[in-house]
């Protein structure tokens, strides 16, 4: 019809006229290959984006790689795991990067304990127990914690959380001298030290913890909860006996990506663990982890070139290395105990 | 029977006091609520009451779900509650273990007696309630854990904690909802890896496990198959003889086959209720008849 008329589907009035104009464009378009351009660009502006990630990737491992190579080429693998000192600068250097290794886990297991117990236990409240009043008002709160520039738990570790912990230990040592029977028994908490970045990682890391593990704990479907109940559980067996093994897999992602945090987490250590790497389990002396070093050197004097700026490089593919293994741990361990409700 | 006395017991049950209430449990566990449904069903509902509601009304916020309800439950019978989606079935099947207990802003007057008892009064243990009053639900909701577990979970409850008295339980209660043979090599195995009507089957087993009296079930066939539907059926009509039954349908053939009595819920009313050979074929009401002939809902 609209073919026989041309003329009506140029009055723009409306009516029968403007439906019939609308007919003929619609049957023109199926036929046009119009759109086509836009989608051919928009694959390849996506393909892009993707492609950036992929290389970003590889550009990183290429970087740390070459820049590396020439310091594995001074010093050999087993001088670089088997010393027990890690004295780049000095002189005779040493290049035990076990010292810092052992910083790094040091403070992310002392986060570690205090974070992932914390904010799983938060999550469960939130996601079982508080009413959705009180729910509403925590969780903007908890993330709002997670804003927090990092740098900003750094000063709060040195010159809060430190001070505190040395008050209280100081407090505390007539009593420790009495239960231990050694009247010279002086513990003490160096200023910087990695305790205090442990805590203030751990109050970093307890949003995630907590936002992530009650997600994963609110998607536990509700009539997992309800054949729970029917059985004549209490709400503590429904939570503890049902919901977290249901929800274990993303419980699990949650708590290796908040380890990967603090063992990435630069700023914090820099600012209250101190600069002094050495192999020790006491988190109350200074200690040094890979990202404090690679921040010391790189803000530092070190001539570029020389072999103490290529340690920073060795460093962090070591760093790099740890974060691949933890997120390949990650997600095997996600497979694992995944359950598909459908 | 003393009828008109028992059913000025009836009328008055809101205003009485739970100790009068316990001290005629016997004359209660006959009370005929519906003299037309006991008139059909007479002959054969000679066993006791064990479950009654008694003027239930429900609303979840302001919204009446249930008004005054009220029927009886004879120990060792199926029954079936019919009615179009959203009358209150399920609403009402989750009275009877106070499972509405759960959802937030819902609120139930009137009683449910079980064996006499008053199970909305203060003091009552809904954990022991719920060990007593089983459910079955729609969709399969096994936790995700070996078949094992699953369904030692009610008994451990309880706390039982023995291995072998568990073993003997969850062989028992496999065996009682006909999935023993298909599972007795694969206990250890996640309950998840299971077909949908074993799923089911294994929350019927689950449910069995903790010896309950009653059994709720809420479309349990809804999500299986014919041949799962007739198996759970089956099974249903071998559990008679130890367990009341309860079970919400949308299946007419499915009431009409395994129930002994059918309640009609229209707009969170019970319209009628009575025999289900009677309900099916010769309804006294026209609204029950235009339900079950199709021609409505
Ligand atoms: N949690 C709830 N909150 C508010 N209203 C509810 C809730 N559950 C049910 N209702 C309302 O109560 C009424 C009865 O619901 P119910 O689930 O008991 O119906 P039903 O008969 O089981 O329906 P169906 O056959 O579809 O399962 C419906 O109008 C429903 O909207
Ligand atoms: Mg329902």
């Amino acid at each position: 019809m609209a073919m026989e008329n041309p003329a009506t589907s140029q009055i723009p009035v409306a009516g029968g006229a403007a439906t019939l104009g609308s007919v003929a464009k619609n049957s023109e378009s199926l036929s046009a290959t119009r759109k086509k351009p836009l989608e051919i660009a928009l694959f390849w502006i996506f393909a892009l984006c993707a492609a950036v990630t992929v290389f970003t990737t590889f550009g990183i491992i290429a970087v740390l790689v070459t820049e590396s190579a020439p310091f594995f080429r001074e010093v050999s693998l087993a001088r670089f795991f088997g010393e027990k000192e890690w004295a780049p600068l000095f002189n005779p250097p040493h290049y035990g990067v076990l010292s810092l290794i052992c910083g790094t886990f040091l403070v992310a297991a002392g986060a570690a304990l205090f974070s992932l117990p914390m904010g799983l236990l938060a999550a469960i409240y939130l996601s079982e127990y508080a009413s959705p009043r009180a729910r509403n008002i925590m969780k903007p709160v908890l993330e709002l914690l997670a804003g927090v520039p990092t740098v900003v738990y750094g000063y709060f570790a040195l010159l809060f959380i430190t001070p505190l912990l040395q008050n209280g230990l100081e407090s505390m040592t007539p009593t420790l001298q009495r239960v231990t029977g050694n009247p010279n028994l002086f513990p003490t908490i160096e200023v910087f030290n990695a305790l205090s970045a442990s805590i203030a990682i751990a109050i970093m890391t307890l949003p995630l913890v907590a936002s992530l593990c009650e997600d994963s704990l609110r998607v536990v479907p509700r009539a997992l909860r309800e054949g729970a109940y029917a059985l004549g559980a209490t709400k503590m067996e429904v939570s503890l006996k049902v919901v977290v093994p249901a929800a274990l897999s993303g419980i699990m992602a949650s708590f290796i990506l908040a380890v990967s945090r603090a063992v990435g987490e630069t700023m914090i250590v820099a600012l209250a663990a101190g600069a002094s790497p050495k192999i020790t389990l006491n988190p109350l002396e200074s200690i040094q982890t890979m990202t404090g070093y690679i921040v010391q050197v790189s803000m530092g004097d070190v001539p570029h070139g020389s072999i103490g700026y290529q340690t920073i490089f060795a460093v962090g593919l070591v760093l790099f290395c740890i974060t691949v293994l933890m997120n390949l741990a990650s997600i095997s361990l996600v497979k694992k105990y995944r359950h598909k409700y459908d | 029977m003393n009828t008109s006395s028992l059913s000025n017991l009836a009328d008055k049950a809101m205003s009485e006091s739970p100790t009068r209430k316990a001290e005629t449990p016997s004359a209660r566990n006959s009370t005929p609520q519906f003299n037309v449904a006991m008139a059909a069903a007479g002959e054969q509902n000679a066993t006791p009451v064990i479950v009654e509601a008694e003027k239930i009304n429900l609303f979840y916020g302001t919204k009446q779900a249930l008004k005054s309800v009220s029927i009886p439950f004879h120990q060792n019978t199926i029954s079936a509650l019919i009615g179009p989606s959203g009358c209150g079935k399920s609403t009402f099947l989750r009275c009877l273990n106070r499972m509405n207990d759960l959802i937030e802003g819902c609120r139930t007057e009137g009683e449910v007696t079980l064996s006499g008892e008053n199970i909305y009064t203060k003091g009552v243990d809904t954990v022991m309630l719920r060990q007593r009053v089983g459910m079955v639900f729609q969709k399969p909701n096994p936790f995700p854990m070996a078949i094992w577990d699953n369904i030692a979970y009610g008994p451990r409850l309880r706390g039982i904690k023995n291995k072998a008295v568990l073993g003997e339980i969850v062989e028992e209660s496999l065996r009682g909802a006909a999935l023993w043979d298909e599972v007795k090599d694969d206990l250890k195995k996640s309950a998840l890896g299971l077909s949908g009507g074993q799923q089911q089957r294994l929350c019927i087993a689950r449910a069995l496990a903790t010896k309950p009296e009653v059994l709720l079930m809420d479309e349990p066939c809804s999500a299986l198959d014919p041949i799962s539907t007739l198996k759970v059926e089956e099974l249903m009509r071998e559990l008679r003889g130890a367990y009341t039954i309860i079970i919400v349908t949308h299946n007419m053939q499915q009431a009409a086959r395994v129930s002994d009595t059918t309640a009609f819920f229209l707009l969170g009313e019970l319209i009628e209720m009575g025999a289900s050979a009677k309900m099916f074929t010769d309804p006294s009401d026209k609204r029950t008849e235009d339900y079950i002939t199709g021609r409505f809902g």
